[in-house]
């Protein structure tokens, strides 16, 4: 199984993707430089968090327009495995990837603390290491995090359990239903505001983020043999 | 040459903290008549065509597909010749 982590120009938590992906898994994974065409050697892609484009105009507004990222929107129309992360999660939802928008956190704070999460669904490729109901600890670093979508859509994700993961106790930036990561109505591309990649191991004051890794490997392996 | 100036809203019903913030911050220092603030965009693009028609259909286009996000804002635009 073989990681991309696309590069926009202003993504800073690229290198903990990669670093996560080679400490966890141990896995080839590649930095790919956004005015990259193509992701045909990739089986999973990971869209870091950072500030892409300055999140000038919207957050991820300018980055869904990379070049990279036809590429990202056939590997997921090909049923490759995407992940979003913070900013990340802000593109696939300019990239119409995921339903819904971003808006600035309700309390127009900049939040940076480890986070419990509520895992509420452990079916997905990226969740089956953990149990439905599950309480992990996941950093979180953003100011713009409050995810908004209509009731319509809210419903939507609710009856195809597309909601994978809500805050637990406090909400942090005020998103609807206090969520904080949805997946795809096919399953194969998630986005979430947390920082899994940034608690791998106990001395980062986690290691609830490794079996999001161990999670997307297995799901793989099982499904294309251990390629 | 046409210059069409944008702003760009959240959608009314859409929370914006900005406009609340500054709206507290205007109750403090004793506008309390202020009962909403909600805080936009204003973009000014510069078109080099003389087709008010084009140019309307092209700075919508761009409005639709990049200048706002249609889930959560809507836009207006005004055009002005030889501006």
């Amino acid at each position: 199984m073989r990681f991309a982590v696309p590069v926009f120009p202003g993504s800073n938590c690229d290198v903990d993707c990669l670093r996560a992906v080679k400490d966890v898994l141990g896995v080839p994974v590649e930095p790919v430089w956004h005015q990259e065409r193509s992701l045909s050697k990739y089986d999973a892609i990971i869209l870091p968090g950072g500030f892409s484009y300055g999140d000038y105009l919207r957050t991820g507004a300018l980055a869904r327009f990379s070049p990279v990222m036809d590429a990202v929107i056939e590997a997921a129309e090909r049923g490759k495995l995407v992940v979003g992360i913070c900013n990340g999660f802000q593109i696939l939802l300019e990239a119409g990837l995921l339903p819904g928008a971003m808006r600035r956190n309700d309390h127009l704070q900049f939040r940076c603390d480890i986070h419990p999460l509520r895992v509420e669904n452990a079916a997905l490729p990226f969740t089956r290491d953990y149990r439905e109901g599950e309480i992990i600890r996941i950093p979180i670093a953003h100011g713009e995090g409050n995810y908004y979508c209509d009731e319509a859509t809210l419903a939507e994700l609710k009856q195809h359990n597309q909601i994978v993961f809500r805050y637990a106790g406090e909400n942090p930036n005020g998103s609807v239903d206090d969520i904080a990561g949805i997946v795809n109505r096919r399953g194969n591309v998630l986005g979430m505001m947390p920082h899994p990649e940034r608690a791998v191991h106990d001395w980062l004051g986690s290691a609830d983020g490794v079996r999001f890794f161990t999670s997307m490997l297995a799901y793989w392996e099982e499904n294309h043999g251990a390629a | 040459m046409m210059k069409a100036t944008i702003v760009v809203m959240l959608k009314p019903g859409v929370l914006d903290p900005q406009g609340s913030a500054v709206k507290g911050s205007l109750h403090s220092l004793g506008f309390e008549e202020v009962t909403e603030v909600r805080i936009g965009k204003r973009m000014e693009v510069w078109l080099n065509t003389d087709d008010r028609a084009e140019a309307e259909a092209r700075v919508e286009a761009m409005c639709n597909k990049l200048l706002a996000n249609p889930v959560i804002e809507n836009y207006t635009f005004e055009l002005e010749e030889g501006a």
